[in-house]
């Protein structure tokens, strides 16, 4: 099977600094992989690069055969790639279903001359849409349920905000989906939840998905490959122990054996 | 039904079931979520008790169409009760207003966008009419075409103009728009020689400071619109803007109710989130830039087709302030809101004119306040008292001083009001001029004092204030109406902004991490 995602010798650099130095990865249709590492190892800089908040100084960046170094970020988006952010990043005082209809957007066609005047193929569409927010909500089970589609994002709690952010990336169509620390903020059920859905994502929905996560028990649950990076280089990739017992990966995380322990 | 509060049924339920379920209970049903906070929610809602709160819930279910059509029902009956070539031609007006706050409220509302340079679009679209349909260039296009072409030359001026500062937010948007004004501005005072090349004499294209005359009234199938009929403002032009306001106010809805709509309020919340699900920004902007500019164009149509004529110093940054002030009143992003603002502004700015009226509305806003302020209280029964008693008394001694100090009258109002606050604001016959500075200084700097103290100290100040604030108003302000109404204004909006910083009808926005 290709690679769905590949990324060769890409390197970022901020003010001389390089956060990200020749890196190279790859996600396989199907896969499920994560990327571990310290906190400033780089890795919310690599979503960023994938999905074109920054471009590369150096490498390239291949989706299903296609670069998409340059392009803009709503361009990456409509190509299949979406994303969740670290630090929650909801509309806020739009709906819980208006946000993620409004995800919709890419992959929908109805203009504004035919919404003024509210043709019946827009209408047609607008209730897809409606269903379709409805449905990516519903993947969620209970949590995001019922008159909830109605409150504003705002009055969500922490966890649930999370998996809204998820809902909205997967309304968008996307094949590939990057998720920047689903379980931060979430107590030790929740966690446990977020693991089953993230797994689920794959196995129900068909999503190829690429995960930063702290959460070690996470990373284990759901990781068919884990990548560790630290100062913007990758230190180790393969299975799960594999990494975890990778002595630069304890070194890099305190140089005790608090990962050692796995 | 089973315990709600055991975790391992959260995630094993099928979906797709829970999906249909909620479908057949419909959105708000409760037997869809096992989540007990959730079933129970209608139990747990606040809402006002009683024949008031059961009022306001009825209302809340009223849809748009139908407060729209009452809207418009009500205007149109206005000319039926009043006669008055005046109330007409205020009421057109205020339909032009409106018809602005709208379109601003889609470049400002809805696409979050800082734009200074929207009058100079309502300029442009009154500008194209006069060219387009008046003896400067002999040229008469027929009203139903100029319409969709004037809001097509809004839109594009509208996209241009966004062009180059799509990429702007914020402070560089403004000043760049901000520009285009002056610009626009500096134009059309001076394209009134310009020469083409090839040509030996300079053309005069805009008319400079004298403007453009004769322009023609609208024309509908080869019928004129006469602007007066009977020696009066002719009613029909208040129809047709407010045909264009109907539908101007629809279509803007539906857009709204789409999926532009929703990108619009996406990018407004947060644009880097919306460009990564997909939406293109700057695309976006630009849309709600040429909608605005759409809409701006089209109402220069109608003013310049009533007045017969368009001038430079119309499309002043004094406009553009007084559409920004019924936008923000009326609540930024609620067509609703803008237009009720629109309404308020125009006819209080209206009222402002006649002594008499703006005398009614200094003191109504005046208790108004207070009584947002303090309630119906003891507090409120004390100050009211207090303000009387010391009135009457600075009243009582000042006459006994000198007879002159409290015998002057100001405009020619013989209301009863008038009469009762020459009873007791001293309103000396020759008001030295430095009297007038002071008291204004000392009013100002009475109020800042106001915003510092707290508890009764500041009901104590709250009585001198109100007092010297009447005294400033008979004494200064209603000798000078003109730049007064502006400072009324003014005050009043600062009083509201503090009561409802979301404006009227706007909705209360919550920035929380």
């Amino acid at each position: 099977m290709g690679a769905l995602l590949e990324l060769r010798g890409v390197s970022m650099a901020f003010g001389g600094l390089r956060v990200v130095d020749e890196l190279d990865l790859h996600v396989d249709e199907g896969e499920i992989v994560s990327v571990i590492g310290p906190n400033g190892a780089g890795k919310t800089t690599l979503f960023n690069l994938v999905t074109g908040v920054y471009e590369p100084i150096a490498g390239e960046i291949v989706f299903e055969d296609r670069s998409i170094v340059g392009l803009d970020p709503h361009k990456i988006t409509q190509r299949g790639i979406a994303r969740t952010f670290q630090t929650l990043r909801l509309f806020l005082n739009m709906s819980v279903r208006d946000n993620v209809m409004a995800a919709s957007y890419g992959h929908t066609h109805a203009g504004v001359f035919r919404s003024m005047l509210r043709t019946p193929g827009m209408r047609r569409e607008e209730r897809e849409i409606r269903e379709l927010a409805e449905r990516r909500l519903a993947f969620f089970g209970d949590r995001l349920m019922g008159y909830r589609w109605d409150q504003p994002a705002y009055s969500l709690s922490y966890a649930n905000r999370r998996r809204l952010e998820i809902a909205r990336a997967t309304a968008t169509n996307a094949r590939l989906l990057l998720l920047d620390e689903p379980a931060a903020g979430m107590n030790p059920k929740e966690t446990q939840e977020i693991t089953e859905l993230i797994g689920k994502l794959r196995t129900e929905a068909g999503y190829t998905i690429l995960v930063i996560e702290h959460d070690m028990h996470v990373v284990e649950g759901i990781s068919d490959r884990v990548v560790a990076l630290d100062h913007g280089i990758k230190i180790a990739e393969g299975s799960f122990e594999q990494v975890a017992t990778n002595p630069k990966v304890v070194e890099a995380y305190l140089g005790t054996g608090g990962m050692a322990r796995k | 039904m089973s315990d709600p509060f055991d975790p391992d049924q959260e995630l094993t339920r099928p979906l797709e079931g829970a999906h249909e379920a909620s479908a057949a209970e419909g959105p708000a049903g409760p037997a869809v979520g096992r989540d007990e906070w959730v079933a129970r929610h209608g139990e747990r809602r606040v809402t006002r008790g009683g024949r008031l709160g059961l009022l306001e819930e009825r209302l809340h279910t009223v849809p748009w169409w139908a407060w729209l059509t009452l809207f418009l029902a009500v205007v149109a009956l206005l000319p039926l009760g009043f006669e008055s070539g005046y109330v007409r031609r205020v009421a057109f007006d205020t339909v032009l207003y409106m018809l602005l706050a709208l379109g601003l409220n889609v470049v400002l509302g809805w696409g979050g966008l800082l734009d200074l340079g929207y009058v100079a679009f309502y300029g442009i679209g009154a500008y194209t009419y006069a060219f387009l349909a008046s003896d400067k260039f002999d040229i008469h296009v027929p009203t139903l075409v100029v319409i969709p072409l004037v809001a097509a030359v809004g839109a594009i001026s509208g996209y241009l103009v966004g062009l180059p500062s799509r990429r702007l937010v914020g402070d560089y948007l403004a000043i760049v728009t901000l520009f285009f004004l002056q610009i626009f501005g500096t134009i059309t005072l001076n394209a009134d020689r310009i020469t083409f090349p090839g040509q030996d004499t300079p053309t005069d294209v805009t008319g400079g400071p004298n403007g453009i005359l004769q322009v023609d009234p609208l024309s509908f199938f080869g019928h004129e619109l006469p602007v007066s009929k009977d020696g009066i403002f002719n009613v029909a032009y208040l129809y047709v803007v407010l045909a264009v306001f109907a539908v101007v106010y629809v279509l803007l809805r539906f857009v709204n109710l789409s999926r532009t709509g929703r990108a619009w309020r996406s990018l407004r919340e947060d644009p880097l989130a919306a460009e990564l699900m997909g939406m293109p920004v700057n695309a976006l902007k630009l849309l709600a830039f040429s909608f605005g500019a759409a809409v701006a164009a089209l109402t220069g149509v109608f003013f310049a087709s009533l007045n017969a004529s368009v001038f430079p110093q119309t499309f002043s940054f004094a406009l553009l302030i007084t559409i920004y002030t019924m936008v923000i009143l009326g609540g930024v992003g609620s067509q609703a809101g803008v237009v009720l603002g629109a309404i308020l502004i125009s006819v209080v700015l209206e009222l402002l004119r006649e002594p008499s009226d703006s005398r009614i509305l200094f003191y109504a806003a005046v208790l108004l306040g207070l009584f947002a302020m303090l309630r119906l209280s003891l507090r409120l029964v004390a100050v009211l008292g207090g303000l009387a008693v010391f009135g009457a008394a600075v009243h009582a001694i000042a006459k006994g001083l000198d007879a002159t100090w409290v015998s002057g009258v100001v405009g020619e109002d013989t209301s009863r009001l008038a009469g009762w606050a020459s009873d007791w604001v001293v309103v000396p016959v020759d008001l030295p001029n430095w009297i007038a500075s002071v008291s204004y200084i000392s009013l100002v700097a009475l109020v800042l004092l106001l915003t510092l103290v707290r508890g009764w100290p500041r009901l104590v100040l709250l009585v001198p204030t109100l007092y010297l604030a009447a005294f400033v108003w008979e004494n200064v302000m209603l000798a000078k109406p003109e730049p007064s109404r502006y400072i009324l204004l003014g005050v009043m909006l600062i009083a509201l902004m503090i009561v409802r910083p979301s404006g009227l009808l706007g909705e209360r926005r919550i920035e929380i991490v």
